[in-house]
C-alpha cells in the first residue's frame, strides 16, 4: 500500500511542476505586471520596474525565482491592492472552503440517499421521477439555477439572503449566516447531486445484482441489512473516488456561483484579478488551484487503492 | 454513417450482414428464413425503439430549423426596438415578452440560438476530431509517443478549465472563431482517452492483423479499420461534447468573456437579464430554458445513440 501511495505521489510531482510552469508562462505572457506604470511618461521608470521584478530574464529563470519564493511561502504582492498574495488567497480560500465542505456534505447525503432509494425501488414511479429530475439537474447550467433561485426565493418570497455570506460587518455563524448559505449551497448541490445520485444508483444496482447479495439473502440476512451492510458498502467505492475528483475541481469551479452570490471566495478573487490584470494573484491562483486538483486526483487514487485492494496490484 | 456498399470489401465487422437478434418467441415457424440485416439496419431499429431519443432528436431538429430560419419564422426583425413599449411580460403579441429596449424576446432568443448552437456544434466537432486523432495515434503507435500524448492529456486535465478559458479569451479576443478554437483547445482530452482505449483493444483483433498481412500501411489501418470501429463511442461523446460546449459558452458569455454585445448568445442574454430580478423575471427564464431544453435533448440523443451502438453497455 505504501509503495502504491508513493508511486502515485511521485507521479504527481512532475505533473504539478510542468503544469505550474505552463500556467505561469501563460499568465506572464498574457498580462504585463508593469501595465499600471503605462501612464508614466518616463520609460526609465518602466525599465527600472521590469528590472526589479526580473521581467527581462528568460521565462525559466522567472519561474525558478517565483517557485523559490513560493516554496518559502512568499507568493508576491498584488499589484491591485499591494497586499500579500498569500494572505489574499488564504482569506478567499476560507470562504470557498465553507461552501465546498458544506456543499459536499449535503450533496453526498442526498445523493447516496436518493441513489440507494431509486436503486432499491428500480423502475417504480419515484425512481422514474428521480431519474427525470437528475437529467434536468445535469442539463441545467448551474448559474441559471442560481439566478432563478435568487429571483424566486430571494426576491419574490424573501426567504433567503443572496449577497455574501454575512449581513453587514457581522462575522457570526448564526441563523443569518445560514440564511445566506442556503441558496449558494443549493446552487452548488443541484448539479453535483444529479450526477452523484445517478452514479450511486448505477453502482448500487450492480451491487444488488451481485452474487454475494444473493448469498446473503439466501442465508436469511434481513433485507435492510443486505442493502446497507453488503450492497451499499461496495456501491460507495466508485462514488467516493468520483467525489474526490469533483471536490478538487470545485476549488476553481465556483467562479460563477461566487460571482452571482457576491461571495469573496476564490472565484471572485480570480475574476477581480483577471479584470484588472493582477498578474501575481493570477499566477498564484492558477497554480494553487491546479495543485489542489492534482492533490484531490491523488486522494481519489489512494482512496480507491485502500478501498479496493485489486487496484493496488495492477 | 456508412452504407453497405462502401464497406463491402473490408473485413471490418461493421457493415457485414449478421443474423437478426434472437427473439423471445419460443415457437419458431418451420419455414421461417433467418433475416439478414446489416449492422446499420440493426442500429436504426435499436435507435428508433428508444422513444425518448427519437423525441429529443425531433425537438433538436425543430430548434435548429427555427433558430437558423429565424429570418423566416420570427415575428419581428432582429434588434427591432420599441422604446416606448419597454419591458413587458409575455403576451399575445410577444409570446416571450420584451426586454428593456422593447425588443421581442422570442426573436432575440432565436437569433441568439444561432450563435449558441453554432459554437456548440463547432466546438464539439473540432474537439472530437482532435481527440480522436490524438487518441488513435497514441493507441496505435504506442511506446514513447503514447506516453508523451497521454501525459500531455493529463496536463490539460488538471488545469482549472473555466479560468484558463477566460484568460485565453481575454488574450486572443472574443470573436466567434476564437471562442470556438479556445473552447475546442480545452475540450479534446476525454475523447482522446476514450479513443485510445478503444484503439488499444481493437488493434489486437484479427481483422487488423489481416489488413496488415495484406500490406495495409499504418495510416490506412487507422483510418479505414480502427476509427470506423470506434464510431460508436465517438458519436456518443460528440453529442455529450455539444452539450458541454453550449453550457461552457453560456457560462463564459455570462461572465463577460465569451460572446459580447451587440452579438447575442443565450449566455449573454442571461447576463443582461441579471440585475433586474424583480421586474423582468421572464428575461431570465427563456434563454435559460432554451439552454436547458437543448442540453437535455442532446443528452437524451446521446443515450439513444449509445444504446443503439452498443446494446450491451451498462450506464
Amino acid at each position: 500500500m505504501l509503495t502504491y501511495c508513493l508511486r502515485r505521489l511521485l507521479y504527481s510531482i512532475p505533473v504539478l511542476l510542468v503544469a505550474s510552469f505552463l500556467l505561469f508562462g501563460f499568465v506572464r505572457s498574457t498580462f504585463d505586471p508593469t501595465s499600471r506604470l503605462r501612464a508614466s511618461r518616463d520609460p526609465s521608470v518602466v525599465q527600472a520596474e521590469r528590472d526589479r521584478l526580473g521581467l527581462n530574464d528568460p521565462l525559466v529563470v522567472q519561474y525558478g525565482s517565483w517557485l523559490k519564493d513560493a516554496v518559502s511561502g512568499d507568493l508576491g504582492v498584488s499589484s491591485r491592492t499591494n497586499e500579500d498574495v498569500s494572505s489574499m488567497l488564504w482569506r478567499a480560500m476560507g470562504k470557498t472552503l465553507q461552501l465546498i465542505v458544506i456543499g459536499a456534505f449535503v450533496s453526498a447525503f442526498i445523493a447516496v440517499g436518493v441513489g440507494v432509494f431509486s436503486a432499491v425501488r428500480q423502475q417504480s414511479v419515484p425512481d422514474y421521477l428521480i431519474t427525470g429530475l437528475s437529467y434536468v439537474g445535469v442539463a441545467m447550467p448551474p448559474f441559471w439555477f442560481g439566478l432563478i433561485a435568487i429571483q424566486v426565493f430571494g426576491v419574490q418570497l424573501g426567504w433567503f439572503k443572496f449577497v455574501g455570506l454575512h449581513s453587514g460587518d457581522s462575522t457570526a455563524y448564526d441563523v443569518d449566516y445560514l440564511k445566506h448559505l442556503v441558496l449558494p449551497v443549493a446552487t452548488l448541490c443541484v448539479q453535483i447531486v444529479a450526477s452523484w445520485s445517478r452514479y450511486e444508483r448505477a453502482s448500487m444496482l450492480d451491487a444488488l445484482g451481485a452474487d454475494y447479495v444473493r448469498t446473503a439473502r439466501a442465508k436469511g440476512v434481513p433485507r435492510y441489512k443486505v442493502i446497507f451492510k453488503h450492497a451499499l458498502r461496495n456501491a460507495l467505492i466508485p462514488l467516493v473516488t468520483v467525489m474526490a475528483l469533483d471536490i478538487g475541481a470545485l476549488f476553481g469551479g465556483l467562479i460563477i456561483t461566487e460571482q452571482i452570490f457576491s461571495i469573496g471566495g476564490m472565484g471572485r478573487l480570480f475574476l477581480d484579478a483577471l479584470l484588472q490584470g493582477d498578474v501575481y494573484v493570477l499566477e498564484a491562483w492558477m497554480i494553487v488551484v491546479a495543485a489542489l486538483i492534482i492533490l484531490f486526483n491523488l486522494f481519489a487514487d489512494v482512496i480507491y487503492g485502500i478501498l479496493d485492494p485489486r487496484i493496488r496490484l495492477s | 454513417m456508412k452504407t453497405d456498399d462502401e464497406i463491402g470489401e473490408e473485413p471490418a465487422p461493421f457493415g457485414v450482414p449478421v443474423m437478426a437478434e434472437p427473439h423471445a418467441e419460443l415457437e419458431l415457424s418451420p419455414d421461417a428464413e433467418p433475416v439478414a440485416r446489416s449492422q446499420w439496419q440493426l442500429f436504426r431499429r435499436r435507435f428508433f425503439r428508444h422513444k425518448a431519443a427519437v423525441l429529443a432528436g425531433t425537438v433538436l431538429l425543430f430548434l435548429f430549423v427555427v433558430c437558423f430560419g429565424a429570418g423566416w419564422f420570427a415575428f419581428y426583425d432582429k434588434n427591432h426596438q420599441d422604446l416606448l413599449l419597454g419591458p413587458t411580460a409575455p403576451s399575445k403579441e410577444h409570446w416571450f415578452g420584451t426586454d428593456q429596449l422593447g425588443r421581442d424576446t422570442l426573436t432575440e432568443v432565436l437569433y441568439a440560438g444561432q450563435i449558441s448552437l453554432k459554437i456548440g456544434l463547432a466546438v464539439a466537432f473540432i474537439s472530437t476530431a482532435v481527440g480522436a486523432v490524438v487518441g488513435a495515434i497514441a493507441g496505435f503507435v504506442g511506446k514513447w509517443i503514447d506516453q508523451l500524448l497521454m501525459r500531455t492529456t493529463d496536463l490539460f486535465l488538471v488545469v482549472p478549465a473555466i479560468a484558463v478559458l477566460a484568460i485565453a479569451l481575454k488574450r486572443f479576443g472574443q470573436s466567434d472563431d476564437t471562442i470556438i478554437l479556445v473552447l475546442a483547445g480545452l475540450g479534446w482530452m476525454y475523447m482522446a482517452r476514450i479513443v485510445r482505449g478503444q484503439v488499444l483493444s481493437i488493434k489486437e483483433k484479427e481483422f487488423v492483423e489481416a489488413a496488415r498481412a495484406a500490406g495495409a500501411s499504418g495510416p490506412r489501418i487507422v483510418v479505414r479499420h480502427l476509427l470506423p470501429n470506434c464510431l460508436g463511442p465517438i458519436v456518443v461523446n460528440l453529442t455529450l461534447g455539444i452539450a458541454a460546449a453550449i453550457v461552457t459558452e453560456s457560462t463564459l458569455s455570462f461572465l463577460g468573456f465569451g460572446v459580447t454585445p451587440p452579438s447575442t448568445s443565450w449566455g449573454n442574454m442571461l447576463s443582461s437579464a441579471e440585475g433586474n430580478y424583480s421586474i423582468n423575471a421572464h428575461l431570465l427564464y427563456f434563454p435559460g430554458l432554451m439552454i436547458l431544453l437543448t442540453v437535455l435533448c442532446v443528452n437524451f440523443l446521446g443515450d439513444g445513440l449509445r444504446d443503439a451502438f452498443d446494446p450491451q453497455a451498462k450506464h
